[in-house]
């Protein structure tokens, strides 16, 4: 990784607002008070995007923390990445219908390291101390706004937990320890009681059981899926959510959700175009699956608990993408 | 003001809604598994969920089920109720769930190994079925459990009757 931070090429820092520019290629980004632009080339010329900056750096850092996730990351209906597995499509327009039948998308390619080391640098440099990307807009700062105050690294250099079976199982992630993860304010009603486990003597590291609900409830973060559970390559990824998804989810393979409590809206799209495909409204305990040719975003009026279910089996997104898998998961 | 989270149980869970834009609300195969296990058979297996041979499977859970077994890890949510379940370490768990054999497979009369215990959850408590372990669930009321596994033998798949189809989904004309 120290190669590739030293590949990162920024500027000095804006003599008016204090940010760096950075560029990724051909690709330039730059911020102000209020807004991010991507510039890139098409045509001859260049060509400008902007997006409001607290939107920006909150899908950067899903962009981040998801490791570029499974396919697509639209950070809106202009700009996003795709996860190639080894390497990143970095995109302007390329998925929007109308700049790309008008010759106006561009694409470009990077190692992961690179564009990692890349967004860890905007992230670093962009999001100012208070503002907490992980957070719903009521729990964090309007300082993300305005010339450049600070840092945050405690909030974008969160650890990812790595879980073999499940949380809780002799040798692998830990709970929440409580003290330093309170119950999220959306979840005070949420019962907080264990599992009661009676292990017979020498099976104590055999038998595990947690409270799901209880773990979900001190939750410091939206949109941030942790993994629960472990079946060979399929994942359970549940996660507590509120306002917005910061992104455009684009599906490389089928996804399944399973709304826990609460409930969410889901707006679906084509994903190649951005066309509108559906209104779905889940509510607790409604289960759907996000086809393999959608992309989607979700709406949390209230923190809600969600089950996010992934398949991750090597090789599936060719599979789909040849047509030896069908889009949908089940014919009925 | 403080804030309700809304569960679902059997008792009490409203299903969302789809307003389909264009294509068919059949591509989101889309239910809702207090809707499901309300209609089922104690300890039926319904796949709910289904991502090749990954499913997500709703239970009715009442009275005690069958003893259960498989070769590989599974994970169970209670989502409504309260349910025990009974773990034994199988002496020969390759006889009864081979490992070449995926999902759950149903054990024939009793068990035989020694018990490892018991684990009681209440609603929104997750435990670990480990491989090689034969579990069975008892629940004094009707009460809902969700299960990862792998589709198997016990796998029930009704699709047609537990999704929303264009003949019953609120679909916008």
């Amino acid at each position: 990784m120290a190669l590739a931070m030293d590949l990162v090429r920024s500027s000095e820092p804006d003599p008016i607002n204090g940010y760096r520019s950075f560029e990724l290629g051909e690709f330039k980004l730059t911020r102000d008070a209020y807004f991010a632009t991507v510039d890139w080339p098409a045509k001859g010329q260049r060509h400008i995007h902007k997006l409001p900056i607290d939107y920006f750096l909150r899908a950067m850092m899903r962009d981040v923390a998801w490791g570029f996730f499974y396919g697509w990351v639209n950070f809106d209906h202009i700009f996003g990445t795709k996860n190639l597995y080894g390497t990143v499509e970095m995109y302007a327009g390329r998925y929007n219908e109308a700049y790309h039948l008008a010759g106006l998308s561009y694409v470009e390619t990077f190692d992961e390291p690179v564009i990692m080391a890349t967004f860890k640098a905007i992230l670093a440099d962009w999001v100012n101390a208070g503002f907490d990307p992980f957070a719903a807009p009521e729990e964090t700062s309007t300082s993300v706004f305005g010339p450049k105050n600070g840092n945050n690294f405690e909030a974008i250099e969160r650890t990812r937990l790595n879980t073999q079976r499940m949380p809780g199982v002799a040798g692998d992630s830990p709970l929440r320890d409580e003290a330093a993860y309170p119950i999220n304010r959306h979840f005070l009603d949420v019962p907080q009681d264990d599992p009661v486990v009676r292990a017979e003597p020498g099976f104590e590291d055999q038998l595990s059981a947690f409270n799901l609900f209880k773990y979900l409830s001190r939750s410091d973060v939206t949109w941030n899926p942790s993994v629960t559970g472990v079946c060979k390559a399929s994942l359970a990824c549940p996660t507590t959510e509120e306002f917005i998804l910061p992104v455009f989810h684009g599906n490389d393979r089928v996804e399944w959700f399973i709304q826990l409590s609460d409930h969410i809206v889901w707006d679906v799209q084509d994903k190649e175009t951005g066309r509108p495909r559906a209104m779905i409204t889940m509510r607790a305990g409604d289960v759907a699956a996000m086809p393999a040719d959608i992309r989607h975003q979700g709406y949390s009026p209230k923190r809600s608990m969600l089950y996010v279910w992934e398949n991750a089996t090597p090789g599936l997104p060719d599979r789909y993408e040849s047509g030896e898998l069908p889009v949908y998961p089940v014919e009925f | 003001m403080a804030m309700r989270t809304i569960f679902g149980s059997l008792e009490d869970h409203t299903q969302g809604d789809a307003e389909i834009i264009s294509g068919s609300v059949k591509h989101y195969v889309f239910s809702n598994m207090f809707a499901v296990a309300a209609k089922s058979a104690p300890y039926e297996k319904v796949v709910v969920a289904k991502n090749l041979e990954y499913v997500m499977e709703a239970i009715r859970a009442e009275g005690t089920s069958p003893w259960f077994a498989c070769s590989h890890d599974e994970f169970v949510i209670d989502m409504d109720g309260d349910v025990t379940i009974e773990f034994v370490k199988l002496n020969e768990p390759n006889a009864v769930a081979p490992r070449d054999r995926e999902g759950t497979v149903a054990v024939s009369g009793e068990p035989a190994g020694r018990r490892m215990g018991t684990i009681e959850l209440k609603r929104g408590h997750q435990a670990l079925l480990p491989a090689g372990a034969a579990y069975r669930f008892t629940a004094a009321r009707p009460g809902v459990l969700l299960m990862q596994t792998i589709l198997g033998p016990l796998s029930v798949q009704k699709w047609a009757d537990i999704c929303m189809h264009p003949q019953t989904e609120g679909v916008l004309a």
